[in-house]
């Protein structure tokens, strides 16, 4: 307990630190491009345009309002990829800080991720823009939204705590996890209905957390309709199982990571 | 009231000196099976044991590879012992190396911002010592250019200007101080003396003996990972030179 209190005195007390790391990201990605800020916007309009196209001609799927159904799966899907991705090379990336000065390490995978909810920020503009193109109507539901973000938030940022951890003894794990989230993202109906995967396959959709964060997503967003009980704690507890289980590891072996970084 | 503001107690820090670092897992499983998954310890510091009084200004001396930056790092708390404890009982501003805690693609301005909060102080603390920061450097023709076009001296002058603005409870200094020119290193000197006469606890470690004896009360000399000699830096240091 009393460690846990540490952790958390340590946390108010860097609170500007982490906004000075989740600022510097974004200033740095968006530093001498034209069109700056406004990327985080274009991006996933611009991918979702690009989906629609290939998907709706190439293959034929009866999903009504494809355009918001790829950008739900797609804006959550993106955010967990790239801010687990970023935090992997948290550490190591850190490493002439974390070698110079007492900083609380978990501050950088935490960052990655705020930096992650950043941009899901954005992205989540740029979808209430396509709704309004596409004829999608905006319902009471999406106030919800926060909840399902504070969940997904959690998984990620238990996650990338891990690979974090884990990158710093193991480098080979930053090759592993680009295939794993390429196949990850192939294997949760981001582009194609869920219905492919049901059936035989259906285990496949239950594993996958995802799966059930989108699913929870669409529904808010396309059905207006909160989920109930059920789909709220599996959620819940996904993202708390996995942020316990991160910071657990990150915290044991910590003090390890100096001497390997 | 002259109580501890640093204990360090049976201080020892284990390096792994292994010629090749394992950090894949294709040598690692080629290691278990050739079994020689290989460890060799190199005990940087070996049983420090020795305190700091609050508004005590303290040198380590010591030859190349001593352990010297390794007790810095300990001290920080950058590093935990392999043994033993350290108990800091104050803020630390540590100056290890040159620009520890500035991001080489920021500029000034935006370092100042950031290794202000490294050290813990809020972006409103930092731009009310913004000024005296930058007129102690005497950077303000660079104040925006991106800190990776600087030389060596004017990083230095930024990183002590801002490791000292927020008057800390313990300043570590570690032969920063060496990459200046005499003019810097005089401005230093009185800022440190400075520092000291308002209560501060300082730390230095430098390998021009004069500046240690300047500046500091006590001294501490290295050898090897062990301490070899506690005591008045005069004593110190006499010994060191005749070693």
């Amino acid at each position: 307990m009393n460690k846990f209190l540490i952790m958390v005195s340590g946390f108010v007390k860097y609170k500007d630190l982490l906004y000075e790391l989740v600022i510097r990201d974004i200033k740095i990605r968006y530093r001498r491009s034209v069109l700056g800020l406004l990327w985080t916007l274009i991006n996933p309009i611009l991918m979702m345009t690009v989906i629609t196209i290939v998907f709706s001609h190439l293959f034929r799927f009866d999903i009504k309002n494809f355009p918001i159904y790829f950008f739900t799966g797609n804006v959550v899907f993106t955010f967990m990829v790239e801010a687990t991705t970023n935090s992997l090379f948290s550490i190591i990336g850190s490493a002439s800080l974390i070698k110079k000065v007492y900083i609380p390490k978990y501050l950088f995978p935490l960052s990655k991720v705020l930096s992650g909810l950043v941009n899901l920020f954005f992205a989540y503009i740029a979808m209430m823009l396509v709704m309004l193109v596409t004829g999608v109507s905006f319902g009471s539901a999406m106030l919800v939204s926060p909840l399902l973000i504070l969940y997904v938030a959690m998984f990620t940022t238990g996650l990338g705590l891990i690979l974090a951890t884990v990158m710093v003894f193991f480098r080979d794990i930053a090759h592993l996890y680009s295939v794993v989230t390429l196949a990850w993202m192939y294997l949760t109906p981001i582009f194609y209905p869920s219905s492919l995967l049901e059936g035989k396959a259906s285990w496949m959709l239950t594993v996958n957390p995802m799966y059930h964060y989108i699913s929870y997503f669409r529904s808010l967003v396309l059905e207006n309709h909160v989920p109930g009980i059920e789909a709220n704690i599996s959620c819940f507890l996904i993202g708390f199982i996995f942020l316990v289980a991160g910071f657990y590891i990150f915290y044991k072996k910590q003090d390890k990571f100096i001497l390997y970084v | 009231m002259n109580e501890n503001i640093i204990e360090i107690n049976n201080v020892s820090m284990m390096f792994n000196r292994s010629k090749e670092q394992v950090d894949n897992l294709k040598e690692y499983i080629i290691r278990i099976f050739k079994k020689n998954l290989f460890f060799e310890e190199f005990w940087a510091l070996q049983n420090i044991t020795f305190n700091i009084k609050k508004g005590e200004s303290i040198g380590f001396v010591g030859l190349n590879g001593s352990g010297k930056s390794t007790l810095l790092k300990v001290i920080a708390q950058v590093m935990k012992p392999t043994k033993g404890e350290v108990k800091v009982y104050g803020s630390v501003a540590p100056l290890i190396e040159l620009g520890a805690g500035f991001d080489l693609d920021l500029s000034a301005r935006e370092n100042i911002f950031l290794n202000g909060a490294v050290l813990g102080h809020s972006r409103n603390e930092m731009r009310k010592k913004f000024d005296s920061i930058l007129d102690f450097a005497e950077l303000w023709d660079f104040v925006d250019v991106p800190i990776k076009n600087y030389s060596s001296g004017m990083v230095a002058r930024l990183g002590f200007a801002i490791a000292t603005a927020s008057s800390p409870d313990i300043l570590i200094v570690d032969e920063v101080l060496g990459v200046g020119d005499f003019k810097f290193q005089k401005k230093c000197e009185s800022r440190i003396g400075e520092i000291i006469k308002n209560g501060a606890t300082v730390i230095f470690v430098s390998h021009s003996l004069e500046q240690v004896m300047e500046l500091c009360q006590k001294a501490v000399w290295l050898k090897n990972g062990q301490m070899v000699m506690y005591g008045d830096v005069d004593e110190v240091c006499q010994q060191y030179k005749n070693c």
